[in-house]
């Protein structure tokens, strides 16, 4: 039989607010746990939250960037449970009436195939804290830093029927919410987390199948996994005569296993009702309008500017402006060296090599943009070949120096132009070849300029890479010429 | 309501309610939900469902840090507390 996949992703933003949605602690990364939980977040008796603006205006921003229609009047709810990273026993959210009604993304996923999926709606909530369960003599530790930060959850339609468009889809939205800045974009850091839904049904069905929900997948490598692992055990289980539960599961991203987490039996029942503590928020045309006419540059304008702007061929200017902090980056190195294409290069080849390695995010990129239009001026100006530049740009890299000309002055890696070191050179390697000089004298002209290459690659050798092959070249042909 | 629906509640709201008590909670809880029917007959047509009693608007705070670390005050009250963390009975799902 054929299957049709059917997939709808739930996602978690978190917003770069300087503060909690409903308390003035800090909301920074990495800071000693439980330092930055103040009484709100604790929800010590007698507190009362009040709504930060600023995750309001981000909410509104993703809104408008989506096309979608903005909640003039929306509130918070409470959803009940009980878990001891929250403390309050409900999580603030918005059900009824969100803030960010239905709305659409855009996909490129290819030369000439685009695809549209529908957002239902996305809202407002806070984020929990942190449940930390080993090393604790059988105890859960508990860090609430978290608890409380603001979060939008955006909801899409079911509308993506494999795990190449959930991966295009998550990627459009990493890069909407970065390019308006509402979201650092750190996956590593959990600021995006994706739930996804799948479901399988008999090809040309109507109706669709039974689906379960994996929790919480903060990679998009991890989510195309998740999503083909899970697909293949949904098929799987039907074909064998057997029925799909529906249940929530965790995919491990580094043992590869999935496992169900509980099922539909024990579902909580949430028991939303308004929030008596907050009220609700209203907003004008106005207010709207004034974040429609700020709204940051957003990644389909920045990619035809890139091409308009730089001259970049349509697929480096799509991947270059794709991501908000690699645009930034590309940006800043190209004012800085003048040459767009060579940045455009390195930074999709060598730098992007680099950081897939050792698996981090530009924004954790050991070379910085500056230090990169450093290595690439070096090259323009002949002080450096571009081989060499590799071994100058890992030198920096691995810490080695912390500019380009740095590395060059105490590796000695300036490349040897001089004209008389250079001719001394060529005349060496000429004495030493004599039967290569005679097949070069011996050649139809036309022959010639290839079999140039072994006395530059002789020179190349003999100066460990540092001559400059155009000076060396022009030497070469004089004194070959010389000899015919 | 009957003892099943107010067991089931009583486990979501994480209540220690017995056998003995639950027939009391259930005769109390179905008083408060013949008020709800009582209620329910009122002619609510046009009126917009309402989300808070207080006719007023939620004032917006200003993104700025107000919050001092307060975290040894607090874990002072703590049952137990380690490394910075509250300790609490082990829960995975």
């Amino acid at each position: 039989m054929q299957w049709e996949t059917v997939i709808g992703l739930e996602v978690h933003v978190q917003l770069a607010t300087k503060t909690k949605i409903f308390s003035g602690a800090s909301t920074a990364f990495g800071a000693e746990p439980n330092t930055q939980a103040c009484a709100i977040d604790l929800a010590m008796p007698g507190t009362l939250p009040v709504v930060n603006e600023q995750a309001y205006r981000y909410a509104i921003m993703f809104g408008l960037a989506i096309d979608a229609e903005i909640g003039k009047r929306s509130f918070f709810e409470r959803k009940n449970y009980f878990y001891p990273d929250l403390p309050k026993g409900y999580q603030t959210t918005q059900l009824e009436q969100p803030i960010v009604g239905a709305g659409q993304v855009e996909l490129n996923l290819s030369e000439d195939r685009t695809k549209t999926v529908r957002i239902h709606h996305a809202h407002l909530e806070e984020d929990a804290g942190k449940s930390l369960h080993e090393d604790f003599h059988g105890m859960s530790g508990i860090d609430l830093n978290r608890a409380g930060t603001p979060l939008i959850e955006i909801v899409s339609e079911p509308d993506m029927s494999n795990a190449e468009e959930a991966v295009a889809f998550a990627k459009k939205l990493h890069s909407i919410v970065t390019s308006l800045g509402i979201c650092d974009g750190e996956m590593s850091q959990g600021s995006m987390r994706f739930d996804v839904n799948v479901s399988v049904r008999p090809k040309g069905q109507e109706e669709l199948g039974t689906r379960t929900e994996t929790k919480n997948l903060n990679s998009f490598k991890f989510m195309e996994e998740a999503i083909l692992l899970e697909v293949e055990r949904q098929i799987d289980v039907l074909e064998n005569g057997g029925e799909i539960v529906q249940e929530t599961r965790l995919y491990n991203g580094d043992t590869k296993v999935a496992r169900s987490m509980r099922s539909k039996e024990e579902a909580n029942d949430y028991r939303y009702f308004p929030c008596p503590d907050l009220l609700p928020v209203e907003l004008d045309d106005d207010y709207i309008d004034a974040i429609r006419n700020d709204m940051p540059e957003l990644p389909e304008a920045r990619c035809e500017r890139f091409k308009a702007e730089y001259q970049l061929s349509d697929y480096d200017a799509d991947i270059l402006s794709g991501d908000m902090a690699m645009a930034a980056y590309f940006e800043a190195a190209t004012k800085a060296c003048g040459d767009a294409k060579l940045v455009a290069n390195w930074v999709m080849g060598d730098l992007a090599g680099k950081l897939n390695t050792e698996e981090l995010s530009i924004g954790q990129s050991k070379v910085n943009a500056e230090q990169l239009a450093g290595v690439i001026s070096r090259i323009k100006d002949d002080t450096i070949s571009s081989k060499i530049a590799k071994d100058v740009f890992e030198a920096i890299w691995n810490g080695e120096g912390d500019s380009a000309d740095a590395v060059i002055e105490a590796k000695g890696l300036k490349q040897v132009s001089d004209t008389g070191a250079l001719e001394q050179m060529a005349d060496e390697v000429i004495a030493n070849s004599p039967k290569q000089v005679d097949n070069y004298r011996n050649a139809d002209a036309d022959k010639r300029p290839k079999m140039l290459g072994y006395f530059v690659g002789q020179i190349m050798k003999a100066s460990k890479g540092q001559a400059n092959p155009k000076a060396i070249n022009e030497i070469l042909l004089k004194k070959l010429d010389e000899l015919l | 309501m009957d003892q099943s629906d107010i067991a089931k509640l009583a486990n979501l709201a994480r209540l220690d309610i017995n056998e003995t008590t639950a027939s009391e909670v259930a005769e109390s809880i179905n008083g408060i939900l013949g008020l709800v029917d009582q209620l329910q007959n009122a002619n609510t047509d046009g009126i917009a469902p309402m989300a808070h009693p207080q006719d007023a608007m939620q004032r917006l705070r200003k993104d700025e840090v107000s919050e001092e670390n307060v975290r040894e005050q607090f874990q002072a009250i703590a049952p137990e507390a380690e490394e910075g963390l509250y300790l609490v009975p082990k829960v995975i799902d």
